[in-house]
């Protein structure tokens, strides 16, 4: 085991190293010069080259991607160009949106899919089933920034429900839940209807399993055998899937964040991108990339932990 | 055949054939601007209605299926035509260097997040349809390559390709002559999945307006451009949406569909 | 009858105060977020828009229509031959940090602007000073190294505004000035907020607070207004979505002017619209009222030149260039060009960029011009288009006011070099008598217009919605400026 999670971390260390390169050297072949995107068409050159000196562009490439790394590792984002704040910071306050933007949509799907699943399972072929199995083919099929104008056409402009776009800020939490209530929904919809396929599937495969045959054979009914013991079994397919989804809704919000104007994660990266904010690109992505890297770590090493033919990789 | 396969094969025709046709003939011009007759209602002359610019949206509807149809295909393409073999060769070297070299490699490409990565794609290179292609295609590369991988390894263990390698055939060989055909299958359903997902991600691409440039019509830019007109003529809005979602929910059913009367037993990665 | 006139004072007193309890805040939206709150560094409007004579001012400042007035300067006085100015500072300001307002600041922030290491965007409007000397602590004397008309002009910009050392090193997240309002709060990517400075020396304006919000996304700015989240919307970015405003007794519509002259400019040094006959054509092929009716709604005024329609200097020079394809096409077959030609088009963000873009290529394809369309981002286009001059064809605005000298620069991004344009330009510069002047700028407006250097589109108009209540606000935009001074609600 020891040896194993030791192989597993240096290649997790090799992966970040990779990952910074790849990072700093997209971030940095992106044409436009940051200093004179800054000052307009009116700058002088030899006032260019001043903030470019006080931005360190100056620097050699290499030295910058040193002291760009360095001080990541010692917690240090850099300084935002255009903010002039640290760059932490401007990930503290964005992080209190797509965090709780992803946490919302990820309840809200769970909280559809897996009664609609359960429901589709323990009644196959019915129906329900039939009805269920459609409307998620659709969720699964349908733009989410498209259904996002939808539901602004339907709620924001038409019933004013709700406001188009914008976040107050969790002063007035209620107020805050409410501006990320569209927003989630637009979100949630496609991944609960895959979370409903993948329960659904899951469930059917269980009750296939020795285990619930014999289970229905000591005169359990279809449904006591689904619910005492399909259930908890399908659930680990479902839980992958679920943390799967998570990384993909805190880095996949961009384009609603942008429909709905919300300052969150996705938004920074792309009005940095546009400003050549590069340090903070740079920073933000590296962030998702790491804790895309790091949630599939852990999750290798408990499932070697609890499974021990899985070190050896299958 | 089930009625998902003839649902997704007839909405798949349909879209197909719309982008084919709009090489011969569409019903207008979607170059020549007719700005007075501009947000008119669909009917009369102009059966899907005009847009903001008085273009006719039915043309429109057409020239931007040939457009996701195509970008969604060569991303695809790129996706099996570099993730199959990578995949085909770890399995081969099951347990080596390699091997785990293009796994990592694999999970490398997943950890980023790929509209991100589009975005910095575009952003360096300019936005156009072969950059949308291009950044759809690398993060088919490891869906395919995985999948791949882990429908060979089982392979290798079976009695006929034991045979074969006592013959003194080469594992390359044997990939491309005995692994390849038994899971020919799988990469059907895969690629029609990988398809509709990439007919949603060329319209992600192209509605930030990273995507093909105009005058070229795309669904996903029509909806940019119809996105401040939605409470004044809907349809403009309504319409390129329904054109995805349709194209999408007929591909699924197609896969879902091809599949069922395929083999069954195999399973899609859907993310 | 005395107890009469007390009761009706007290009643007034009590209305007035019910009013202004529920009416005494406003909510203002623009598009773009600033990227930080330093008027003196950056080039971002959002800025100005923001800060200019709510936070900060300079010695002097521009009115609602674009006249230059008295700022933080109140009088001055200046040297017979143009080089000496002496101003006469407002007494009692105090810095929203309770620091005082003196000659000293004025000489901090003029030196800062024009020092060596200078990040400010407009340091081109400093390069005459020679020196600032502090007189007295309410006097301040400025020598250029040579006249310069435009002086009080130039200190009337955003960029001119005065500061203090004390605050310098923070004025990015925490500006510190000495207008009306104090900032208070900024919720990056949501909101600003201000209060009024209830030590300001000059008329106390009327709103206790007020909020920015930032909305760049139309839908979203058409959701807020009819919601009613926002009170005023300054630059609003839907034009179609107008007459639904102008129809609902709520709101009233404001359409103003700005100083961006919107054209479509062309690489002159660069096959084929080196050819004058070229660039002729393209002006001919162009249908300016399908731009403005398609790419803005109708509005804005077409210009046959590089300068604003309402200036009173301004020249109308459209019929140089009126819509005709068949002059363009013959234009074309006298140039060498009857089969056409194909250029590049790109187009920075702005719609009035990409709509207008796609129209007028639609245009130019029915004379025989082909254009290959690239959008690009801001930065993008600065280096591409503006720095590296690696393009045909671009749609830009420029905004500046009274730029009509950018024509003068053989090294703008367009490349006009024309030595009799420029010497027309010399006199002007060394012109003070205004009927000369005039003369001069209209002999400036007609060799630009006559040579074709660039397609002349329309004047970019700015339009405000606004509750109906509100008063106050500037129709015009002769500055990037949201001036909230003399704003409230209803008389």
């Amino acid at each position: 085991m020891i040896r194993y999670a030791l192989g597993r971390f240096a290649s997790l260390v090799i992966s970040l190293i990779v990952a910074s390169i790849v990072i700093f050297a997209v971030v940095e072949v992106i044409p436009g010069d940051p200093a004179a995107f800054m000052l307009g068409v009116n700058a002088r050159p030899d006032t260019i080259a001043a903030l470019r000196a006080e931005m360190g562009l100056d620097q050699p490439l290499i030295a910058r991607y040193l002291s760009w790394v360095g001080g990541m590792m010692q917690g240090d984002f850099g300084m935002s160009w255009t903010y002039k704040t640290p760059v932490a910071d401007l990930i503290g306050d964005r992080v209190w949106v797509s965090l709780p933007l992803a946490i919302y949509a990820l309840i809200l799907s769970t909280i559809v899919a897996f009664p609609a699943g359960i429901y589709a399972a323990s009644r196959r072929g019915s129906a329900g089933d039939t009805a269920i199995m459609g409307a998620t083919q659709l969720g699964v099929a349908i733009p989410n920034f498209w259904f996002a104008m939808i539901l602004v056409l339907i709620f924001a402009i038409n019933l004013r429900w709700f406001s188009a776009g914008g976040f107050p800020g969790w002063g007035n939490p209620l107020a805050a839940i409410k501006a990320l209530t569209l927003p989630a929904v637009a979100l949630a919809l496609p991944q609960a209807a895959i979370l409903a396929r993948v329960m659904r599937s899951s469930l059917l495969d269980m009750l296939g399993e020795d285990f619930i045959r014999t289970a229905r054979a000591k005169g359990l009914t279809r449904r006591q055998a689904l619910w005492r013991h399909a259930l908890r079994n399908a659930l680990i397919p479902v839980l992958t899937i679920i943390g799967l989804q998570f990384s993909f809704l805190l880095a996949g919000g961009i384009i609603i964040e942008q429909v709905f104007f919300l300052p969150g994660l996705g938004r920074l990266i792309f009005q940095s991108i546009s400003a050549r904010d590069l340090i903070v690109v740079e920073s933000v992505v590296m962030l998702l990339v790491f804790t895309v890297i790091m949630v599939n770590f852990i999750v290798d090493l408990t499932y070697a932990a609890v499974d021990p033919r899985l070190r050896v990789r299958a | 055949m089930s009625r998902n396969l003839i649902i997704g094969a007839g909405l798949t025709l349909f879209f197909t054939a719309l982008a084919a046709l709009s090489f011969l003939w569409t019903p207008y011009d979607i170059e020549l601007l007719d700005i007075p007759n501009r947000l008119m209602t669909p009917g009369g002359a102009h059966l899907l209605g005009t847009d903001h610019f008085g273009r006719d949206i039915l043309s429109m509807i057409m020239m931007g299926a040939r457009t996701s149809i195509a970008v969604a295909l060569v991303a695809v393409g790129i996706g099996m035509g570099l993730g199959v073999p990578l995949g085909l060769w770890a399995a081969a070297r099951h347990g080596s260097l390699l091997d785990d070299l293009i796994m990592r490699g694999n999970d490398l490409v997943f950890a980023f997040p790929s509209l991100v990565i589009a975005i910095l794609i575009t952003a360096v290179f300019g936005p156009s349809a072969i950059n949308a292609i291009i950044a759809i295609g690398i993060f088919n590369i490891p869906v395919f390559a995985r999948l791949t991988r882990s429908a060979a390894l089982p392979l290798w263990e079976r009695d006929f390709i034991r045979a074969a390698r006592v013959c003194g055939k080469s594992s390359a060989r044997i990939s491309a002559e005995h692994i390849l055909p038994n899971i020919t299958n799988l990469m059907i359903v895969q690629g029609t999945i990988q398809f509709s997902l990439g007919i949603l991600a060329e319209a992600a691409l192209s509605y930030i307006g990273l995507g093909a440039q105009p005058p070229t019509a795309s669904w996903g830019r029509m909806l940019a451009d119809a996105q401040t007109l939605v409470s004044l003529a809907p349809h403009v809005a309504l319409i390129p949406g329904f054109a995805i979602l349709l194209t999408v929910l007929g591909l699924n059913l197609l896969g879902d569909g091809l599949r069922d009367w395929l083999d069954p037993k195999i399973r899609v990665v859907r993310t | 009858m005395h107890h009469f006139k007390r009761l009706a004072a007290s009643t007034a007193i009590v209305l007035c105060a019910s009013g202004a309890l529920a009416q005494d805040s406003i909510t203002v939206a623009i598009q773009l977020e600033p990227p930080n709150l330093d008027p003196t560094s950056g080039a971002a409007q959002a800025v100005d828009s923001v800060l200019y004579a709510n936070v900060f001012e300079g010695l002097t400042r521009f009115d609602a229509d674009g006249a230059v007035v008295r700022g933080l300067a109140q009088s001055w006085d200046i040297s017979d031959d143009g080089l000496v100015y002496t101003f006469n500072l407002a007494a009692g300001v105090t810095f929203h940090d309770g620091t005082t307002m003196d000659a000293e600041d004025v000489k901090f922030s003029l030196d800062r602007a024009r020092a060596e290491d200078s990040t400010n965007a407009q340091k081109v409007l400093f390069e005459d000073i020679a020196d600032v000397t502090v007189i007295d602590p309410l006097t301040v004397q400025v020598t250029l190294a040579q006249p310069n008309g435009m002086f009080l002009f130039n200190l009337a910009w955003g960029d001119a505004v005065i500061v203090a050392p004390e605050s310098i090193e923070t004025i990015a997240t925490n500006p510190i000035g000495t207008g009306p309002f104090t900032f208070t709060n900024w919720a990056q990517g949501d909101r600003i907020d201000m209060a009024r400075n209830e030590n300001y020396w000059g008329a106390a304006p009327a709103l206790e607070t007020a909020t920015f919000r930032f909305i760049s996304d139309p839908t979203a700015a058409f959701a807020a207004m009819m919601a009613e989240d926002v009170d005023v919307f300054v630059g609003y970015p839907a034009p179609e979505n107008l007459p639904q405003f102008e129809a609902d007794p709520r709101f009233q519509v404001l359409v103003g002017n700005t100083e961006g002259e919107t054209i479509l400019a062309m690489n002159n040094q660069v096959a084929p619209f080196d050819n004058i006959l070229v660039r002729q054509a393209v002006t001919h092929a162009i249908d300016r009222q399908a731009i403005i009716d398609g790419a803005m709604f109708g509005l804005g005024t077409p210009i046959g030149t590089h300068f604003a329609p309402h200036n009173p200097d301004y020249v109308d020079l459209l019929a140089n260039s009126q819509f005709d394809p068949d002059l363009s096409r013959a234009l074309l077959e006298e140039a060498g060009m009857a089969d056409g030609f194909t250029a590049t088009l790109k187009l920075p963000p702005p719609s009035y960029a990409r709509r207008g873009g796609e129209i007028i290529a639609s245009q130019l394809r029915a004379v025989g011009i082909e254009t290959e369309i690239t959008n690009l981002e801001w930065a993008q286009w600065l280096e591409e288009v503006f720095t590296n001059k690696d393009f045909g064809l671009t749609i830009i605005s420029h905004t500046e006011p009274m730029d009509i000298n950018i024509y003068a620069n053989p090294d703008y991004y367009f490349q006009y070099d024309n030595p009799d344009f420029r010497a027309v330009l010399d006199e002007l510069n060394a012109t003070t008598d205004p009927a000369a002047r005039s003369a001069l700028l209209a002999q400036a407006q007609t060799i630009i217009s006559e040579d074709y250097v660039n397609a002349y589109l329309f004047q970019l108009a700015v339009a405000t919605v606004a509750r109906a209540e509100i008063t106050g606000l500037w129709v015009n935009q002769p500055t990037a400026a949201v001036d909230l001074t003399g704003v409230s609600w209803g008389n």
